[in-house]
């Protein structure tokens, strides 16, 4: 199969603005499905609200569009139900963590077998340029016409404390990097974060003066470096890109099989 | 003694209902007075294979259930008033993309934190205007346990026909209290299960192309059909649309599949209807005292009569019109500051004859209650 058999091209072009990231992570994303040669018919992408969450229009998989924040619940119920579904959940980072923070942390806590990933351009865009909790201190944006005074949250962090099993970063100027991540989710048991930095060129890089799309590209490149590398160990203030977090902590829904045992066993004897 | 014959709660009943119709998963979050369906569904679901879980929060509760809805499972969870509250935003994602699911709210005092371990119904109109935006819902409501069972299995049958949330509106004093329960033989209720496509494999398959009759048959997601589902206007495809045209008719649409099917999903029972000068309407345990009272009072020659509504949305107008034409007077007995009162004055032809007989302060109505106002309508005082 090729990449373009993964798509629903009657719902082309895209709705995204010219110079936005997350094209760049759907076509990672895509590639990764393609490389892991998965059959369309066991794909289920979830999306939630947002300018991220319109991604699952255009994959051919079952695709479920549903409320803001809430993407991770529907793909828990999704998944339990029927476990031998490959279950992708992308969200934006107020979808994420702000409404959606509570369900992200349970999902992970749980580590039912689901890849979230966390495409953060920093701001709320589809509404015009809100902060969101992934913006940062000392940000512009419509809603922070002073400047940001909240802190940010740490997506690697918070999965890790949460308990996700498989956790990684890159950026859409990595896109292969992306690719090689995407399909190690996919393919862990357990609940995979993977954050991908997507670039806002129209809310976050106008507001922050970042410029175009292009040198918001750049300065991922310049400002990001992968774990164990040297320029990282020389700035640890660079935004750090790869695996961190890769377990095999027991999955959910193995463990409900588990559960179904002892109540038909019990009922047996 | 036949082991089908059980001394239970209405939770236990409910639990009993969804296991006859077939239920796969349960997501759930404690509440009371609603937790025993969950405590029991936690035990007896895996036991015949299927799915419970506990999660996060009552909106998490209501997208789960969504969600294994689409694999093509039947799917329920519980709640009560706060949590019916929180679940309202995912209960019109389910009005607006059709997807069957039960929604059971064992009603307590409200609002707010209200009145947790006492009796009220007054989430009537919640359960019909709870969500946001144009839609129509169903709702079922008994006031015993053998109906609490029937009404259980009727609405995972409404809900897998019209492809719609169908809310369970039981109240504390049903949920809790122990009464007999017949749990009748496999096959002697009908189960309904959702319309599936026969569109083969490699054709084109349109989730959101009503059929000619109105329906729309599903595909599971994991087989061979793989479509959009959003709460987003859509079109026949389920990808997002804003044309006016299809907004247009997916409104209609959502709405007319239950508006134009009243009469057949209307559930009631009557008592001493038929020379009934004195008429109660009434649901739930309310119904308890005023179907009491009559009894007593029709031992001593008073002509009264109960209408007990066991579907409340869509409004049976129609059928209260017609039962409550020839009575002097029809007497609504509710657990609420009147919310049936006013769809019933709305359905008669003389509302000026409509009163409400109401408790609202946690404990159960009495017949005592509804005589006293009884009198005082028939020109006897207290």
């Amino acid at each position: 199969m090729s990449v373009r058999d993964y798509i629903r091209e009657r719902f082309f072009p895209q709705m995204w603005c010219p110079g936005c990231g997350h094209g760049i992570v759907l076509n990672s994303l895509l590639r990764a499905v393609e490389q892991l040669e998965l059959d369309k018919n066991d794909m289920v992408m979830t999306s939630g609200i947002g300018c991220s969450a319109r991604i699952s229009g255009y994959v051919d998989f079952h695709t479920l569009h549903t409320i803001h924040g809430r993407a991770l619940a529907f793909a828990t119920g999704l998944k339990l139900s029927k476990p031998k579904l490959n279950v992708l959940v992308p969200m934006g980072d107020g979808d994420a963590l702000a409404i959606g923070g509570n369900h992200f942390i349970h999902a992970a806590r749980r580590n039912i077998d689901i890849t979230a990933i966390v495409m953060n351009n920093r701001i709320y865009g589809m509404t015009g340029g809100q902060f969101s909790p992934l913006t940062g201190y000392d940000q512009k944006a419509s809603t922070a016409p002073y400047a940001t005074i909240d802190q940010s949250f740490d997506v690697v962090e918070i999965s890790k404390a949460a308990g996700a099993s498989f956790v990684a970063r890159t950026t859409a100027y990595h896109a292969m990097e992306a690719v090689d991540l995407l399909k190690k989710a996919i393919s862990h048991k357990g609940f995979s974060v993977v954050e991908i930095l997507s670039q806002c060129p129209t809310h976050f890089g106008r507001r922050n003066k970042q410029g175009d799309a292009s040198s918001m590209l750049e300065l991922y490149k310049k400002n990001s470096a992968k774990l164990g590398s040297k320029a990282l160990e020389n700035n640890p203030e660079l935004i750090a890109r790869g695996v961190f977090v890769e377990n095999d902590t027991p999955e959910y829904c193995r463990e409900y099989e588990k559960v179904i045992q002892r109540a038909t066993k019990g009922k047996a004897s | 003694m036949n082991k089908k014959i059980k001394f239970v709660q209405g939770n236990e009943a409910c639990v009993a209902g969804a296991l006859y119709a077939g239920i796969d998963f349960f997501a759930g979050y404690p509440i009371t007075p609603s937790t025993e369906v969950a405590e029991l569904l936690a035990r007896q679901l895996p036991e015949k294979g299927g799915k419970f879980i506990q999660m996060e929060d009552e909106i998490a509760s209501m997208c789960a259930i969504i969600g294994a809805s689409l694999t093509g499972n039947k799917v329920m969870t519980a709640t009560s008033g706060p949590g019916f509250s929180l679940k309202q935003e995912a209960l019109g994602y389910a009005c607006m993309a059709e997807i069957p699911c039960v929604v059971v709210n064992v009603q307590r005092g409200g609002p707010s934190t209200g009145n947790p371990t006492h009796v009220s119904q007054g989430d009537v109109n919640q359960a019909r205007w709870g969500t946001h935006g144009d839609h129509s819902i169903i709702a079922l409501t008994a006031s015993n346990h053998q109906d609490v069972f029937t009404m259980t299995v009727d609405a995972f049958n409404l809900a897998e026909t019209y492809r719609t949330p169908v809310i369970l509106l039981f109240d504390e004093v049903v949920g809790h209290m122990r009464e007999k329960l017949v749990v009748p033989e496999p096959g002697e209720l009908p189960l309904v299960d959702r319309l599936r496509t026969s569109v083969k494999k490699g054709v084109d398959y349109h989730p959101y192309l009503p059929r000619e009759d109105g329906r729309l048959p599903m595909s599971d997601f994991g087989a061979e059909h793989r479509y959009n589902v959003t709460g987003l206007f859509h079109d026949m495809w389920g990808f997002p649309s804003n044309n006016p045209k299809i907004v247009n008719e997916l409104l209609h649409h959502i709405n007319d599949k239950i508006e134009n099917n009243v009469q057949a999903i209307t559930r009631y029972k009557e008592y001493f209807l038929d020379d009934a000068d004195y008429v109660f309407i009434s649901f739930g345990s309310s119904a308890r005292s005023a179907i009491h009272l009559a009894k007593n009072r029709r031992a001593r020659g008073e002509k009264l009569g109960v209408l007990e509504l066991q579907s409340l949305w869509p409004f049976p107008s129609a059928l209260v019109r017609e039962k409550c034409a020839k009575a002097k007077a029809v007497i609504v007995v509710e657990m609420n500051m009147g919310q049936v009162v006013k769809q019933v004055k709305s359905a008669v032809d003389r509302p000026e004859d409509v009163f409400l007989a109401n408790r609202i302060d946690g404990e159960l109505i009495t017949p005592t209650n509804i005589k006293t106002l009884l009198r005082v309508i028939q020109g006897r005082g207290v």
